[in-house]
């Protein structure tokens, strides 16, 4: 839940969103991109300065809120989502965003951001994703690739990675968004549709981390073959991709394959459509999957976007029911309540 | 035969039994009336960690004591009077406590050769003489309990069988001429909440059955009358430190004006805090229910961040984990209240016993240089107060506070005068602070609290976290001599806290003398009783209570150095002890005891003694 007014002042604009605190990220970091794309959104939200909140964890993601001239909280080492929790319980009106990143959300605190999710807070949950523990100078996280070599994996990681999209959609996350650093346009409409989200908006964003994992994402972001690997999911539209929009994404029973449209053989007609609101997932469950699968593009976009039930909204509810149904609390009566009896000025 | 009435100023009862008797709905039912009649009381519920532990087993004996008086009381009481044992374990684990010629009612329908087995008994204990300086009542509970029940159609012999808890109880309300009309009005109440119609007559013809079947067969010769307690006059009712302290909680957010938030993760023996705020949604009140005991630390802070009076509440492994979002509420400086409802430790330890052995981890269990004041209540209806006083001195001083209550107190009660609202003090929450000049860290020279400065508030959005803060202004600062004024400013605020206390009462000779018995927390009723059976008899001692552990009473030092010799008794192995010599350099004298359960009189008496 969050209060629908607009601002009654002045328009506000990206310069109103920068605090005066020097940004502290290597340079070429992909977090830059994120912060800038971020206070260009903002203005267009009609939200009050004062009434957003960044709330952050630790890592390089989590010195986020110290750039934004907004309230901030930066907290502890994946203790975010616990603490916008009390925040939104205390102050539903706010406009709350958790900024995470993949140790942060997925190691440390993976409990905490499950339960987010299964919560359904109105919150929005950035997780800046670059596959690497940056702030302890590179060791593997838990989205690093089997058998990256590290510090801290010199013979390369024996783990088998999170798929973040995946442990959300498995916490039933109501809005499930990726989007990338480079890709300015697409980050901000996403954020945008995040925000308009009624519910926990899970976004991953690919973000490069250019001192510990160099390029990473290079091929969903260079210009020369974003195209052919980076699938931009629209509701209701068949899932093509492709520099020459060649490509696309057909459904044999269970399974999904990449198909040639230029073979003579299949047309767009065969394609999937992609459906936001599919209600049990079925669709975005396929989706996440694509990560794993050798030669399918990454899909990017609105992955799911479903209507549930915030949890504070029902909070208030059970309130304003329980003082419906007793009117308001008498803490007079409340501690008299039950067995009680009077002792005299005798002591009788 | 011709019974006799006889008069007596208190009386220790225990009713043991299996984990699935319903001991302690007998316990609490005898002790309303009791509270009712205008007794003063004390009481120890005592209960397995498993919920059935296996039948017949001594592991599984549940109990409740009550020690009622006619007089003030402090302590469930050292031994007992009346011992009412459903079983052959109920009767091994608690003949030790039973005073020489003490009432011993046994259920003899349980003492069959696989119960007398299970608790350990080579021969009947009924039957072999071995009981002969007691009063042993044998009595087929059972069997009468069903005899009782015999007009009442469509029970199960299980049915039956559950009801003789109230049995028993029938024949101790008689044996104290105590009206039975409360009790039935409970059970009436609480099977139709339930919509279980004919367990109301079952258990009313159980209940009247056993005090008509005490009646008819003479069964004592004597029968006790506990006459009313001269307390001050007020209204009253019976309360468990768990409700005095949810109500405590209310209470303060009630004169402060603030939203109560309280999040919790479910443990013994503090669930009763968050199943009572639940109920009180009607207030306002909101309750979380949190995934972990860490999250329900950081959703207090949150909601602390967003203004309300926050609150998490917990026992020793819970604050354990939640000492990090702790740390960062005394690097962000912001007012929250940590309950901890302290059980045996370490680890799992004993989770339904009793002990005080978490005050070094309240006082100094954090990373970093990281004060916080701790405040102890020291019984029951002191719960309420001590809750209101932690919440008034954290929203002052902009500071976390920890709450030490412990299982005793937690789940024991006792008769509570309920304070007129309209005269509980008002809590001041600071202004928020104008936006022209506004710093996150600019100090209120008195309290030296920081502003409260809540999301929603134009013109005061800031960034607060957990990396030191340059003093005033709040940037992030690695600056050396900066973190050193910041930690000296977090200490000295807490110190500031001593101005809040009292002067230190002496209970005794004030002008000081040969023994101060120096308590803090649940002691308090068993040193009490020890000190004025010690005085009464003559002797040169007197005591002293601290609710304010952290920081320590400013006038402690010489009120320690007008004694010859100062004696701590705690439920640990000398931790406040370790704190008093290390701060006064004096060779304070330890008296510890850690075996879940509270001090006696007796032990702390037999202590005194031993050092006059």
């Amino acid at each position: 839940m969050r209060s629908a007014v607009a601002s009654a002042g002045p328009a506000l604009t990206r310069d109103d969103f920068q605090s005066d605190q020097d940004v502290r990220w290597c340079p070429g970091c992909g977090d830059y991109s994120i912060l800038a794309q971020v206070q260009r959104v903002l203005p267009e939200l009609g939200v009050p300065k004062e009434n957003i909140v960044f709330i952050s964890g630790i890592g390089c993601s989590s010195r986020f809120p110290y750039y934004m001239n907004t309230f901030g909280f930066h907290t502890i080492h994946g203790r975010a989502p616990a603490i916008a929790t009390g925040l939104k319980l205390a102050r539903p009106e706010l406009d709350v965003w958790v900024v995470t990143g993949d140790g942060d959300a997925l190691s440390i605190g993976g409990n905490h951001f499950v339960h987010l999710l299964r919560r359904n807070l109105d919150i929005r949950v950035l997780l800046f994703n670059n596959q690497i523990y940056g702030l302890t100078k590179g060791q593997y996280s838990p989205t690093s690739e089997q058998g990256k070599v590290t510090y801290s994996s010199p013979m390369g990681s024996i783990e088998t990675p999170f798929n973040p999209m995946r442990v959300a959609l498995g916490a039933n996350a109501s809005l499930v968004a990726r989007s990338l650093d480079r890709d300015t346009k697409h980050l901000q409409m996403v954020l945008k549709r995040a925000h308009e989200h009624q519910g926990t908006a899970f976004v991953e964003i690919y973000q490069d981390c250019i001192v510990f994992n160099k390029d990473t994402f290079a091929p969903l972001t260079d210009r020369e073959t974003k195209d052919d690997n980076v699938l931009y999911l629209e509701h209701g539209e068949p899932m093509v991709f492709g520099k020459e929009r060649d490509k696309g994404i057909r459904l044999d029973g269970l399974q999904p394959r990449v198909i040639s449209l230029t073979d003579g053989q299949h047309s767009v007609a065969d394609l999937l459509i992609h459906d936001e609101h599919d209600r049990y997932g079925t669709l975005s469950d396929i989706l996440a999957t694509f990560q794993e699968r050798v030669g399918f593009p990454r899909p990017v976009g609105i992955v799911r976007n479903i209507e549930r039930v915030c949890y504070e909204d029902v909070m208030l509810e059970q309130i304003d029911k329980a003082m419906a149904r007793s009117g308001p609390g008498d803490l007079a009566a409340l501690l008299a309540e039950g067995d009680t009896w009077t002792v005299g000025p005798n002591g009788s | 035969m011709t019974q006799r009435l006889e008069v007596v100023n208190e009386v220790t009862i225990r009713f043991a039994g299996d984990s699935g008797d319903g001991m302690q709905i007998t316990g609490d039912q005898f002790t309303n009336t009791s509270a009712l009649v205008g007794n003063d009381l004390s009481t120890l519920p005592d209960f397995p960690a498993e919920i059935r532990a296996p039948a017949g087993t001594l592991a599984g004996v549940s109990s409740f004591q009550v020690h009622f008086s006619s007089f003030d009381i402090h302590t469930p009481g050292d031994s007992l009077d009346v011992l009412v044992a459903m079983n052959p374990a109920a009767l091994k684990v608690n003949l030790g406590f039973v005073k020489p010629n003490g009432i011993i009612i046994a259920n003899t329908a349980q003492f069959v050769s696989k119960n007398l087995r299970l608790a350990g008994y080579a021969e009947d204990p009924l039957q072999d003489g071995s009981l002969a300086s007691y009063q042993v009542f044998p009595v087929n509970i059972t069997e009468l309990t069903a005899h009782a029940l015999a007009d009442i159609p469509d029970l199960t012999a299980r049915e039956i069988e559950r009801c003789k808890n109230f049995f028993a109880l029938g024949i101790v309300f008689w044996l104290f001429h105590r009206p039975m009309e409360h009790t039935i009005r409970w059970i009436e109440d609480y099977f139709t909440k339930r919509r279980r119609p004919k367990y109301v007559a079952a258990n009313v013809s159980a209940l009247k059955g056993g005090a008509a079947f005490a009646e008819a067969t003479e069964l004592f010769a004597t029968t006790y009358e506990v006459r009313p307690a001269p307390l001050q006059a007020g209204l009253y009712r019976n309360l468990t430190g768990n409700t005095g302290l949810a109500l405590g909680l209310l209470a303060a957010a009630t004169r402060s004006g603030l939203q109560l938030f309280y999040a919790g993760y479910p443990i013994t023996p503090a669930s009763a805090i968050l199943h009572d705020l639940s109920g009180y949604k009607r207030f306002g009140v909101r309750t979380f229910q949190a995934e972990d005991e860490i999250a329900a630390a950081g959703a207090a802070l949150g909601a602390a961040y967003g203004g309300a009076l926050a609150v998490t509440g917990t026992s020793g492994p819970g604050i354990a984990l939640k000492q990090e979002t702790i740390s960062l509420a005394v690097s962000v400086e912001l007012p929250m209240v940590i309950c901890n409802v302290q059980r045996g430790g370490p680890s799992t330890g004993l989770p339904t016993k009793t002990e005080q052995s978490d005050l070094f981890q309240a006082i100094v269990g954090r990373h970093g240089e990281a004060p916080l004041p701790v405040i102890a209540a020291s019984r029951p209806s002191d719960c309420f107060d001590a809750a209101f006083e932690a919440c008034r001195v954290a929203i002052k001083y902009m500071t976390p506070v920890i709450l030490l209550s412990d299982g005793y107190i937690g789940q024991g009660s006792e008769p509570w005068r309920i304070p007129s609202v309209p005269d509980l003090p008002k809590i001041d929450v600071p202004e928020r602070p104008a936006a022209e000049g506004f710093a996150p860290y600019l100090r209120d020279p008195d309290t030296y609290a920081r502003p409260w400065a809540v999301p929603g508030s134009p013109g005061l959005e800031h960034r607060v976290g957990g990396l030191e803060k340059s003093d005033v202004n709040g940037h992030v600062s690695y600056a050396p001599d900066n973190h050193e004024t910041m930690t000296l400013n977090r200490s000295k605020k807490v110190a500031l806290v001593a101005r809040e206390m009292p002067p230190l009462e002496v209970h005794g000779d004030p002008d000081g003398g040969k023994l101060l018995v120096l308590g803090w927390g649940s002691t308090y009723g068993a040193i009490r009783t020890a000190v004025e059976r010690c005085r009464e008899a003559g002797q040169s001692v007197s005591r002293a209570h601290l609710r304010w552990l952290n920081p320590l009473p400013e006038d402690l030092g010489d009120t320690l150095a007008k004694f010859e010799r100062v004696l701590i008794p705690e439920l640990n192995l000398g931790q406040l002890l370790t704190f008093v010599r290390a701060k006064y350099l004096i060779p304070a004298i330890g008296l510890h005891k850690v075996q879940g359960v509270p001090f006696t009189a007796s032990e702390i008496q037999s202590a005194i003694e031993e050092l006059l």
